[in-house]
């Protein structure tokens, strides 16, 4: 006789699953892999293949020798933060660098509050600034994009344009006196600027976010609040004094602003459940992100926001709760 | 047809399935051993009017409602008591039923068997309601809510609706679809019975519309009759679920911990519908309804019209039997039946159906890490928070489960349906659920 | 620059002598007076505030045996499980009382539907919960009285005293049991009961609580308790009575004489930490003891125990010299 299983309702699942979610992020990735390949050749695939593997490599040891728990690899996640550690650092980052990063991201912001699921901070970024902290020479090195077209040239580094901007600025140098460093909004759009490995163009990001929103990965709701966010906040600056602001697409497309607000800070994990907190949180980061960029120290700053609003997301959880059923009765109530 | 309504929160679209869709209602004959348990509603059990030896006919009283909310059972069938004993239930669990020895086929003699449709109301709502409480009549759905207390609204309170739950949105039932093609003048006089009995003027009858040829077949009945309109619903589930049908219907939110009534709305089921007829207007009781037996590897997916206390195993054989790759059987859809432990069990009021499960469909997914994807949240037609709710649950924080209203909950299953992690979200929620009514109830005590 | 030095020392100083004042008089005001004794009382106390006594933890047990002392000037009804008749000696010499001691208890798992002995008729698969399996289904070997065994006991445990044993799956309770109860709460099928834990931990109960009639009862499992009496009548201090069909041994009446546990038809009641009786090759199979001879083979007892290996399993892990085998 067959033994009949019992179980709880519902006898069905849909078929979501964790791997396919992050497998998902991954594919919604290639376009801007792609261009960071165009433009800085193999230094890119070294970079990605080295973070990859060394961040897989962290989370096998430590769930086999410390957790002891069971080895969950191939669910994709330690895959999507090897790839954004990856976007996050110059091409020209040495290799051990590189694999200092992945520890920090696995081993530290990662593994250490207990694995998928439960860090309180996107793991990528935590390494981002680890290593912008602790290396701020290499961190900061851009090298200049080559067309893959034109051959292997020597690799020439140079600032990017935010850095350029906040200098000259600083300088006390106007907007029109800068333009002529500044490459031209085409160039930002696919890519051809001076950057992180992955946040350079932003038409391959808004590729990969368009796709993940219609495959429901991720929500419309983050990047628009950052994205509009930032675009008032620089367009108010821009408007009162357009000699010693840049206009407000400057800020949307340079920098790790598409990258941070489509890949960076829609992480499941670290975001917001609900509507309303995704909103606030959108809203805090694209604000912070002006903060840093206008009165801050660092020509960038959509790391720190990300990371500082991370810890505001618990409290968002909490405070901004979905509509309840039978909140709104929709008619006077029989008394 | 425009844009066709459906609720606002959350949903999924799980497969439908609906493999029995085009099988026409067989009667089954009578089983040669009925196990009629006493506990058949949702509310106190029923009290046994019948003892070991008596001789019984189809349709005599059997057993009498236990309380308030509870009803009577009648017999399913003629023969002798053989005993009155704890019979096993689905769940396995030993509960008290009748077991019947099947003699013949008598049927009490006031019960019409014609064929013939009486369409002619002719009692007043009172003796409507109490003819519907003296057959036993319960919401057929599933949830086996006793008919007659929804057709009694409380003092002062008034009801403007009547919404008849033909969404049948559980993947693979097709009981209620049948019925509404076959039995369609029925439904309809009982819908009528249904409104007089309410006193309301309105009545919609709700249908998703991957049943287009319900709808059609109804709309067309239903174009000369005043006050009933048939809507065709956009196809998610849970619209069957009495709250989200009612904000599908009249766009009305049912408060939180509140009864339809107090939006002017009552729900039944079309199964319901069927039963209210015979049972006014063919002095009928509740005794058989239609049980779909279906599932993927199953030969003959059919449609029963099926006496209360035959065993689940006759319906099998009758369906060609139970295939070799067989892992669950599950009473009721597979969103929100419940798994049986053994085909032996009987057929009872609240059975839609019958769902056979493949060996690897049986089986739940390996439980990984919440990642807090928050879909759980976004598909919930409460819009509540199950992952909030099962980790309070899972750590005894009733208190916080209770605040973030665990009881609002309609355990319609969408959260773990949906979870790509499989977490059994469902499983806790439920397990809350009992805590904090307990809780609740106990509190209310003091 | 000596100005400086004055205008801080005596701002601050002042400072501090106005909030000095301040503290005075509210710490004055709001003083509440709270017996010494009640401090010392919870001193003694275990501090496990795990609820066992009743109160909701060790501070309110020492407050409520103070009032108690005050009112009543005894402590009846106010028992630490955890501490024992140690901690009460001494909570009685604080408090000047006298304390009647009370015979320990421990934590008993009335059941033996091992997966042997109630062999699975389906497969559960859900959340890990007792509370929620009870709540679904009668049980995997369909005895609707037995152990779901998901350890929703060894969750309540705050004292690692009762594990599941992967192979039976039972829980069993080890000596660290302090008899708090909160195994007891968090069954759902009230299986586990607080006994006497006897005279070098020797106790016999019924181990079943399946009150079904004999048949149904024996069709799912092989050690159920069936109802037949035969215990009743043996037992000669009135200590076993029968409700429902099933045997209850009183353990107050209880001499543990061990003559109903050779005439049970099922091997229902165990005996626990006994010596090995004498062989009596003569007896009905079912009587055998149930003790496995530890280690020492005695090649002149007869083999006949085919059928205790599975009770044998769980004694010997609730066996005092062998506290080891509890961490399964």
């Amino acid at each position: 006789m067959t033994m009949f299983t019992v179980s709880g309702s519902p006898h069905v699942h849909g078929n979501e699953s964790t791997g396919k979610i992050m497998y998902g992020v991954v594919f919604a990735m290639v376009p801007a892999a792609l261009v960071s390949v165009y433009y800085f050749g193999l230094d890119s695939i070294r970079v990605m293949l080295l973070s990859i593997v060394a961040c897989m490599f962290f989370e096998w040891l430590i769930q086999k020798y410390l957790i002891k728990g069971p080895i969950t690899l191939n669910d994709g996640s330690a895959l999507v933060t090897g790839i954004l550690l990856a976007f996050n650092v110059p091409t020209n980052l040495p290799g051990w660098i590189i694999i200092i990063g992945a520890l920090v991201a696995i081993g530290m912001a990662k593994m250490s509050f207990g694995g998928l699921g439960k860090n309180i901070f996107n793991p990528a970024l935590v390494a981002r600034v680890f290593l912008l902290i602790s290396f701020p020479v290499q961190m900061t090195s851009w090298p200049k994009p080559v067309p893959i077209t034109e051959g292997f040239a020597d690799v020439i580094t140079g600032p990017t344009p935010l850095a350029i901007v906040k200098e000259g600025l600083d300088a006390g140098k106007s907007m029109s006196e800068l333009q002529a460093d500044l490459p031209a909004y085409t160039d930002y759009l696919i890519g051809q600027m001076g950057g992180s490995l992955g946040e350079v163009s932003a038409i391959a990001l808004i590729l990969g976010g368009l796709f993940m929103v219609w495959k429901k990965i991720i929500t419309w709701e983050i990047p628009t609040s950052i994205l509009v966010t930032v675009f008032v906040f620089s367009g108010i600056l821009w408007l009162i004094d357009p000699a010693y602001n840049p206009d407000p697409f400057f800020h949307l497309i340079t920098g790790g602003m598409m990258l941070g607000a489509i890949f960076m800070a829609t992480d499941m994990v670290s975001s917001p459940m609900t509507r309303g907190g995704q909103l606030v949180y959108g809203f805090g980061i694209g604000l912070l992100t002006m903060l840093i960029r206008v009165w801050g120290a660092y020509p960038e700053g959509v790391s720190f926001a990300i990371l500082l609003m991370n810890a505001a997301t618990p409290l968002l959880n909490m405070g901004f709760k979905p509509r309840r059923f039978g909140a709104k009765p929709g008619i006077e109530l029989n008394k | 047809m425009g844009i066709l309504k459906t609720f606002a929160l959350g949903g999924v679209h799980p497969e439908e399935n609906k493999l029995s869709a085009n099988a026409a209602i067989e009667t089954l004959p009578p089983p040669k051993q009925a196990i009629v348990p006493l506990g058949q509603n949702l509310g106190a059990p029923s009290k046994p009017l019948v003892k070991k030896g008596d001789k019984v006919k189809v349709g005599q009283l059997i057993a009498e409602a236990g309380g308030f909310i509870s009803t009577n059972i009648h017999s399913p069938v003629s023969g002798t008591v053989l005993k009155i004993d704890n019979v096993i239930d689905g769940t396995g669990f030993k509960r008290p039923g009748v077991v019947i020895n099947v003699e013949g086929d008598e049927w009490d003699e006031g019960i019409d068997r014609s064929d013939e449709i009486v369409s002619d109301i002719s009692l007043n709502p009172q003796e409507i309601v109490d003819r519907i409480k003296q057959a036993g009549l319960v919401g057929m759905g599933g949830a086996t809510f006793p008919t007659y207390v929804k057709l009694m609204p409380p003092p002062g309170k008034t009801a403007e609706y009547l919404i008849i739950n033909g969404v049948e949105c559980e993947p693979y039932l097709t009981s209620d679809h049948r019925l509404m093609l076959e039995k369609s003048q029925e439904v309809i006089i009982g819908t009528r019975l249904l409104m007089k009995a309410l006193k309301v003027e309105k009545a919609i009858i709700g249908i998703e519309n991957n049943k287009q040829d319900a709808i059609n077949h109804l709309s067309q009945l239903t174009k000369s009759i005043d006050g009933i309109t048939v809507m065709a619903l956009k196809v998610k589930y849970p619209q069957g679920g009495e709250k989200q049908l009612i904000k599908a219907a009249v766009n009305r939110e049912v408060p939180s911990g509140k009864l339809p009534i107090e939006v002017g709305c009552v729900v039944q089921n079309v199964g319901t519908a069927f039963s209210v007829y015979e049972a006014v207007q063919k002095n009928k009781p509740l005794f058989e309804r239609v049980v779909s037996v279906t599932g993927k590897d199953i030969k003959k997916p059919s449609n029963f019209m099926a006496r209360v206390g035959t065993p689940i195993q006759q319906l099998l054989d009758a369906a060609e039997g139970v295939p070799e790759n067989t892992g669950k059987i599950i009473g009721g859809g597979p969103m929100m039946g419940k798994a049986i432990t053994s085909p032996e069990v009987p057929v009872v009021k609240g059975t839609s159906g019958i769902l056979l499960m493949k060996k690897e469909e049986s089986s739940r997914k390996t439980t990984g890490p919440c990642i807090r994807c928050s879909r759980c949240s976004t598909v919930c037609p409460m819009g509540l928070e199950p992952y909030l709710l099962t980790k309070a649950s899972k750590l005894g924080k009733y208190d916080i489960a209770e605040k973030e209203m665990i009881m609002d909950c309609i355990e319609c299953g969408s959260c773990q349906f949906t979870c790509p992690a499989s977490i059994p979200l469902l499983d806790f929620l439920r397990l809350g659920k009992g805590k904090v009514g307990h809780i609740m109830r106990n509190r209310n005590k003091k | 620059m000596d100005n400086i030095i004055i205008i801080a020392v005596a701002a601050l100083g002042g400072l501090g002598l106005v909030a000095a004042v301040v503290l005075y008089f509210i710490a004055s005001k709001f003083k509440v007076i709270e017996d010494p004794k009640i401090d010392e009382v919870e001193e003694a106390l275990p501090a496990a505030n795990c609820g066992g006594c009743g109160s909701p933890g060790c501070r309110a047990f020492a407050e409520a045996t103070v009032v108690s002392a005050k009112e009543k000037k005894s402590l009846d009804g106010l028992f630490c499980p955890v501490g024992g008749n140690d901690v009460m000696q001494i909570v009685g010499s604080i408090l000047n009382l006298e304390v009647t001691t009370q015979a320990p208890l421990i934590a008993v798992i009335r059941c033996n539907g091992s997966h042997a002995n109630t062999p699975a008729k389906v497969k559960y698969e859900g959340a890990s919960s007792c509370a929620f399996a009870h709540a679904l289904f009668a049980g995997e070997g369909g005895c609707q009285y037995s152990c779901l065994s998901e350890g929703d006991c060894v969750d309540a445990c705050d004292f690692d005293a009762i594990h599941m044993n992967p192979e039976t799956g039972l829980p069993v309770v080890n000596d660290k049991c302090t008899a708090c109860g909160a195994c007891v709460e968090a069954c759902p099928r009230d299986i586990i009961e607080l006994r006497k834990k006897g005279p070098k931990d020797r106790r016999i109960f019924v181990s079943c609580i399946n009150q079904e009639k004999g048949g149904p009862a024996k069709k799912n499992c092989a050690v159920a308790c069936i109802g037949c009496s035969k215990c009743e009548k043996e037992c000669k201090f009135d200590a076993i009575t029968i409700t429902n069909f099933l045997a209850y041994i009183d353990f107050e009446k209880c001499t543990l004489c061990r003559k109903c546990v050779e005439v049970c038809p099922t091997n229902a009641i165990h005996e626990i930490n006994f010596k090995p009786r004498k062989p009596r090759p003569e007896k009905a199979p079912g009587a055998v003891p149930r003790k496995p001879v530890p280690k020492v083979a005695q090649p002149d007892k007869p083999v006949t125990m085919e059928t205790e290996t599975e009770t044998a399993v769980a004694e010997k892990v609730e066996k005092k010299e062998s506290p080891d085998n509890g961490k399964a």
